[in-house]
């Protein structure tokens, strides 16, 4: 009896590490940011070469980070919950148009419309890069003092609004 | 059957060099080019997890691999360029992660299981030696 007693015990410590293992998804990644300054940047807008967007847009204020290219199938998935959140929402959605093309970003705009208090032309996906981002789309939330609270990787929804980012701007808030 | 196999193996014969990526050297000095081609080679591409950057033509190993190569352009170091990157993408990024408070279990674990099946091995080695020999014995001889 003692002699299995051992595996025994081994077992049943290695089963749930296992199964937690498994429902964890090995593609996302935390980012190296939270709590941290956001990287700065300085972009021309994919509106207006001439004039542009960064880091300092968004200071003293709680700002949603945006990053969207529209090659990208996840980031039309989200396009119209971020619409909804642009209208129902007091927090200004800046976003990060990321490696892609300055005309065909334009068109989307125009056609799915707008929900972006302004949009940098990041076409060789430097900020990108300086940001961590490993995917489109990706979504970072930033606090009044520029540093990144949370980062969604994925297509923005209700759920994820309401489990992850809504918490975290109620702490901000308080 | 054997025209069609021979077809078959013909062009899988011709898709094997569809896979190259930016084959063209980086770098004039062999030097330099066998660095970058060392760095390249431990550097994860974050969205395609199972590959490292040579070998992905991913957006981000591309970008990947062009800061590698502006920063050793620059004159920095490996080190300095893999702590660039751990910056932005964590230790997951780096093949063989730097030993930290993080990454210290993923160092240490195989060691300590190592070590623990040295442990089992010889106790369960001296259990066996204790016990008494002519149970052996005699089943060979019934089996004579």
């Amino acid at each position: 009896m003692n002699k299995y007693l051992l595996p025994l015990i081994v077992i049943v410590i290695l089963i749930p590490v296992l199964i937690l293992g498994l429902q964890k998804d090995p593609r996302e990644l935390p980012s190296q940011y939270i709590g941290k300054p956001a990287p700065e940047f300085d972009l021309p807008t994919v509106q207006d070469p001439e004039q542009r967007m960064g880091s300092a847009d968004f200071r003293g204020k709680i700002s949603l980070v945006n990053f969207w290219g529209t090659w990208c199938v996840g980031c039309r998935a989200e396009h119209n919950f971020l619409l909804q959140l642009s209208r129902e929402q007091d927090i200004p959605i800046y976003s990060v148009n990321y490696r892609d093309q300055r005309s065909k970003a334009i068109s989307w705009l125009a056609q799915l419309g707008n929900p972006y208090v302004a949009t940098g032309n990041d076409e060789d996906g430097r900020v990108g890069l300086d940001w961590g981002v490993y995917g489109a789309p990706e979504t970072f939330l930033v606090n009044a003092d520029g540093h990144v609270m949370l980062r969604y990787a994925g297509p923005m929804n209700p759920a994820v609004w309401e489990d992850q980012f809504l918490p975290r701007i109620a702490e901000l808030k308080q | 059957m054997t025209r069609r196999l021979a077809i078959m193996l013909a062009a899988m014969l011709v898709t094997v060099s569809a896979f190259a990526i930016d084959t063209g050297k980086a770098f004039d000095d062999p030097v330099l080019q066998a660095r970058y081609e060392h760095l390249i080679a431990e550097v994860r591409c974050v969205t395609c997890q199972n590959q490292n950057i040579r070998d992905s033509n991913a957006f981000i190993a591309a970008d990947l691999r062009r800061e590698i190569r502006r920063l050793m352009s620059e004159g920095k170091s490996d080190a300095e360029i893999k702590e660039f990157l751990v910056s932005r993408y964590g230790d997951f990024v780096l093949y063989r992660p730097r030993m930290s408070g993080k990454t210290l279990f993923l160092w240490i674990a195989p060691f300590a299981f190592l070590l623990f099946a040295a442990f089992a091995f010889v106790r369960v080695l001296r259990h066996r030696m204790m016990l008494p020999i002519d149970a052996e014995t005699t089943k060979e001889g019934e089996a004579q």
